[in-house]
């Protein structure tokens, strides 16, 4: 035998065998090489074999299988390209090497053993997502991190409006919606996500039309009711960052708390006329709430935007502020606003920012949380801890 | 002088400015200073003396809670934010 690999005879005939007897060949050991390309091959192979791809294998059979007698058992898609790899590395004195004829959809089917990945990505989310697949911070893992994401909007109003649109825009799988109020006339000038024709629908199911309407994948979850103490965990628990668009600080301290307790992320916005702050609340990773303002304060210091009056743009900038900061949160990326509280004052066009510590002594998150102990582990596992 | 930045909720007791100049050495001075101008500013900002828990109080990026307090010097060139808790979002 070895005689004709030294001598350039004319080409030995290559051994052709069907599925089934690949699948005995594969049981009695011989060493299974795949010849398709990378590509094909993240779709899927046969556990245990060695990705060579046609191309390659007469450069890179001798360092995969020194010994020349080892039983080789070759397959591609169908069999065309196995064939042509068997008679290359014939060529250069495999003596022992079989060509799969057949698909590896047969193979399948045969029950031959298989190992597919998760599928990431559909060829339609390929095409909706790609100016997001070419970043490289995102790429194909990061859009699937993303679909698979839950985020939890406080307020389908002023600030809720810009953020849950682009979260749905870019793939967000699951967005839920806190919000017991109905749309008003005055909500339009700000709330984009609403519409002239439906006033007096209930804000949850007018943003669940304008959101499906721009991405029909993404599932939105209406709560159609107010964030308080009875409810807030039951709301928070399945989500893995929260967006905190209210209104009143009743609401902000018993989201924080209730946050602190299940490791949740919150991404907090508030508005007043011209001026914005933005902030991330990552629980024991960096502040909380009540780490910046232990107590509540009367309710006088907050005058509401009924009150008050704000700037359309303003939530629209300060909510898209808070979206940024979810897709860091989500992918593990970038520095985010943990710990720095960053204002922003439209009348000026300028940012500041000021540091936020973590108070040892905070009711909530320092020294002597009542929460030390009532962590839920999976409760941060899609957020990367800062 | 060092400049004082307003927040939008308490510059109905300043004459709706939103920046400030104010003299001293020490934060405690800056805001007596400010309070002699601006009378109506002490009860929002301090609380029998103290600084109001509800508002907080930087020198430049620095929460004086985590320096010095009342006491933390405060240069010519340095900016002090009075930052309320603000509750702000829209329904």
């Amino acid at each position: 035998m070895t005689d004709q690999t030294i001598i350039p005879t004319a080409p030995q005939p290559i051994r052709e065998v069907s599925v089934d007897d690949a699948l005995r060949l594969a049981a009695d050991g011989y060493r299974i090489i795949d010849v398709r390309e990378p590509l094909e091959w993240n779709g899927g192979h046969i556990p245990g074999a060695t990705l060579i791809p046609l191309g390659d294998v007469v450069e890179r059979i001798e360092a995969a299988i020194p010994d020349r007698s080892t039983p080789l058992l070759v397959h591609c898609a169908a069999g065309a390209r196995s064939g042509r790899a068997v008679a290359r590395i014939q060529a250069l004195g495999y003596t022992n090497a079989v060509s799969m004829r057949g698909t590896t959809g047969e193979w399948r089917r045969l029950g031959g053993a298989w190992e597919a990945p998760e599928p990431l990505l559909t060829p339609e989310q390929q095409r909706r997502y790609s100016r997001q697949l070419l970043i490289p911070e995102i790429g194909q893992k990061g859009q699937r991190r993303l679909l698979d994401a839950k985020v939890l909007i406080i307020g389908a109003g002023g600030l809720g409006s810009p953020a849950a649109l682009y979260l749905a825009a870019s793939g967000i799988g699951t967005i839920g919606l806190v919000d017991d109020d109905v749309v008003d006339e005055s909500n339009l000038q700000r709330q984009v996500l609403h519409t002239a024709d439906r006033v007096g629908v209930p804000k949850t199911e007018s943003a669940r039309m304008t959101l499906n309407a721009l991405n029909p994948q993404t599932t939105i979850v209406e709560h159609r009711e107010r964030l308080s103490g009875d409810n807030v965990e039951r709301l928070i628990a399945r989500y893995d960052v929260i967006i905190d668009g209210t209104d009143n600080f009743d609401t902000r301290y018993v989201l924080n708390d209730a946050a602190v307790k299940l490791r949740k992320p919150v991404v907090h916005g508030s508005i007043y006329r011209w001026d914005g702050q933005v902030t991330s609340f990552v629980p024991f990773a960096g502040p909380c709430y009540r780490c910046m303002y232990p107590t509540q304060p009367p309710e006088e210091l907050a005058p509401s935007c009924a009150v008050a009056g704000v700037l359309g743009v303003l939530p629209g900038i300060v909510g898209l502020l808070q979206a940024d900061e979810v897709f860091k949160l989500l992918l593990g990326v970038g520095e985010t606003l943990a710990g720095r509280l960053l204002m922003f004052d439209a009348m000026t066009t300028t940012f500041d920012e000021v540091k936020v510590w973590r108070d040892p002594e905070c009711p909530a998150c320092g020294e002597h949380s009542p929460y030390l102990e009532a962590a839920a582990p999976a409760a941060q596992a899609t957020v990367a801890a800062r | 002088m060092s400049s004082v930045r307003i927040p939008p909720v308490l510059r109905d007791s300043t004459d709706g400015q939103r920046t400030v100049s104010a003299s001293g050495a020490t934060v405690a001075q800056i805001l007596e200073d400010l309070f002699d101008r601006y009378p109506a500013l002490r009860a929002r900002v301090t609380e029998d003396g103290e600084l109001s828990q509800f508002v907080n109080v930087y020198v430049n990026d620095r929460d004086v809670r985590y320096r010095d307090g009342l006491d933390t010097e405060v240069g010519p060139d340095d900016t002090v934010i009075l930052l309320p808790a603000m509750a702000g979002g829209v329904r």
